[in-house]
């Protein structure tokens, strides 16, 4: 007997009991449904942290310099240089100058940040500008006096007013407003929106700063970070000779820290929705034990003209597969669409549909179809015909 | 064609023995039409689990057109009944599920045959039993006599050298089960090989060969006349 002829056998006696065959599929609807919302919810909020700490700039590593040397200080050249050796593994590095001053326009001030770099800062830290531009070399080689407004100062001080091309004070000398940041903590203020960058060059002078303190530098990928720091440390170490005067850290360490976090979350929620699967499994199995004793005749009748054992055994498990089949199909559409629209429309988290969680859940509810269905196939498979036939 | 020798069947129910068959020798040739006839509890519907190889026999052997059945596993047992017998049964026997054609075409599909010729073999067969103009109707749309048409042309498809009724009659009116008669003594006419179990006299008088068991012995065998 065919493979064919067996799924259509199935098919007709699955069509022929149609409310039995949903209710039994309800369990593995149910539990299909709620592994691919549970995982979706998880993943969805990792995704929205990660993005918050990427926000800031990935492969991000900070140095700083905490001690003094009599010799020499490590400079943006050195640095620059360094990068340009490791250019494979280093992308970029961009020197900070912070101080806090005041900010003027007009009649309106405000203390706000004064972030002094170049402009790799722009990639290294992900912020762009989304009116004007952002500083270029030549700012920095000629010191000009230009600034780019985060929006928290923009709002301080210009209302409705286009900054761009008009003139602010800093510590009393005029800069030119060149660009204005795109917004990341809705304009609020001490957030990253607080704050004006300039050229480093003019930020040093106006600070009296002649040692640069802080450098932010990129790395090529998230996995050189580690190669990268460590190179850093031994660079640093050789001009201070000392490990405690700089330190070097980054946001990596961070990361990998609340990718274990959300995992484990994952996993549990995964898990919790699994017993649900499993229930629905036993479920699949009571019924077709039920549909086992209600046709004992009709197997009594089947072994009678000729049934082997494997053919009743196949029939009655590719029946409890293709419920099972159906019932994993419909849950994959629950669970996508309480994705959909309830995470998604509600917007607690990020939509994240996760395909190999989505195929693992459905291969799972087939395989719980096959094991739950291989007891009631083997007892209706292993029937003594004439016990069968005699059965009312 | 059949050929038994020296079977015993022993059930056990608890501590008692009950010998259902008792040293049973028996010849069946080929074309032959045999009644096999007996009271309840005689040992008549063993020996048609035993000729029909539903049951497999405690000691003795059993020759079935050549071949030893008795000591066969439950797949060799399946595809005898497939392939070397046709059952008809007092109850019908039919699915309910499925239509007249579809019952028919049941033994075919588990010798492996292809969906076109089945079709073709089972609407042939159910024409030959007069049900032509019923293929797609289900037995519960069908009269008792028709529904006993329908077994009789599930036992005929694929053509088994021996047909084994039991009770044919058993749950027919008078007319029906004279029709089923009949057909019976039809086939035997073609070429048939057909054992008949049954307890009404009446019935088994229309056989060839009248064989009456009692207390799972052969107790009388003999020619119809």
């Amino acid at each position: 007997m065919g493979f064919l002829q067996a799924y259509k056998m199935a098919v007709k006696s699955i069509r022929s009991n149609k409310v039995r065959s949903f209710l039994t599929m309800l369990g593995v609807i149910i539990g299909v449904g709620s592994v691919i919302a549970a995982v979706g919810f998880a993943q969805g909020s990792t995704k929205s942290i990660t993005d918050t700490i990427q926000g800031m700039g990935t492969n991000l590593i900070q140095i700083s310099i905490t001690g003094r040397n009599s010799n020499r200080n490590v400079t943006y050249e050195d640095l620059a240089a360094f990068a340009a050796e490791n250019s494979e593994e280093i992308t970029a590095v961009a020197p900070q100058v912070n101080a806090a001053m005041t900010v003027k326009h007009g009649t309106k001030n405000t203390e706000t940040s004064i972030n002094g770099t170049s402009p790799e800062y722009e990639t290294i830290r992900n912020v762009h500008v989304q009116a004007g531009r952002f500083l270029l070399q030549l700012d920095v080689d000629y010191m000009q006096k230009v600034a780019v407004l985060g929006t928290a100062v923009v709002n301080e001080l210009f209302e409705d007013a286009d900054p761009i091309g008009q003139s602010v004070k800093i510590n009393g000398q005029v800069f030119k407003v060149v660009g204005i940041l795109e917004e990341k903590e809705n304009g609020q203020t001490d957030s990253q929106d607080d704050q004006v960058i300039i050229p480093v060059t003019v930020a040093q002078r106006l600070g009296r700063a002649t040692v640069i303190r802080n450098f932010a530098v990129q790395a090529a990928t998230p996995e050189a970070v580690d190669s990268v720091m460590s190179k850093l440390n031994s660079f640093l170490e050789k001009i201070y000779k000392d490990t405690s005067t700089f330190r070097v850290f980054n946001q990596a360490q961070m990361l990998s820290t609340l990718n274990n976090v959300t995992g484990t979350m994952t996993v549990v929620l995964a898990g919790i929705a699994a017993i649900s699967l499993i229930v629905g499994g036993i479920g699949i199995m009571n019924i077709m034990l039920v549909s086992v004793t209600e046709r004992t005749r009709e197997i009594g009748i089947r072994k009678a003209i000729g049934a082997k054992k494997r053919n009743i055994m196949v029939q009655f498990l590719i029946e409890a597969v293709i419920v099972t089949g159906i019932g994993g199909l419909l849950g994959v559409a629950v669970g996508v669409s309480v994705i959909r629209f309830v995470i998604g429309i509600m917007d607690i988290v990020p939509e994240v549909y996760s395909i190999p969680w989505i195929l693992l859940s459905f291969g799972i509810s087939l395989i719980i179809g096959v094991l739950f269905g291989l007891f009631p196939a083997y007892k209706a498979a292993s029937m003594n015909p004439i016990e069968a036939l005699r059965a009312e | 064609m059949i050929h038994i020798e020296d079977m015993c069947k022993v059930y056990r129910m608890g501590d008692i023995e009950v010998r259902a068959l008792d040293h049973v020798s028996l010849r069946v040739d080929a074309h032959e039409f045999v009644a096999v006839v007996g009271p309840s509890g005689s040992g008549k519907s063993t020996l048609m689990n035993m000729i029909g190889c539903l049951d497999t026999p405690t000691s003795g052997r059993y020759l079935l057109d050549g071949m030893e059945v008795s000591s066969m596993n439950d797949n060799q047992l399946a595809d005898i009944r497939n392939f070397k017998i046709g059952f008809i049964f007092q109850g019908f026997n039919l699915l309910q599920k499925l239509n007249a054609l579809e019952n028919v075409e049941l033994p075919l599909i588990y010798q492996g045959i292809h969906a076109r010729e089945r079709m073709e073999r089972a609407a042939e067969a159910l024409e030959l039993v007069g049900l032509g103009d019923r293929l797609f109707h289900r037995p519960s749309e069908l009269s008792g006599g028709q529904q006993q048409r329908v077994a009789i042309a599930r036992a005929l498809v694929s053509k088994p050298p021996i047909i084994l009724a039991d009770e044919p009659t058993g749950n027919l009116d008078t007319k029906s089960g004279a029709d089923i008669m009949r057909m019976l003594k039809e086939l035997h006419v073609k070429g048939n090989t057909i054992v008949l179990i049954t307890h009404d006299k009446e019935v088994a008088m229309q056989a060839k060969r009248m064989i009456r068991i009692q207390d799972g012995k052969i107790c009388d065998d003999r020619a119809v006349v």
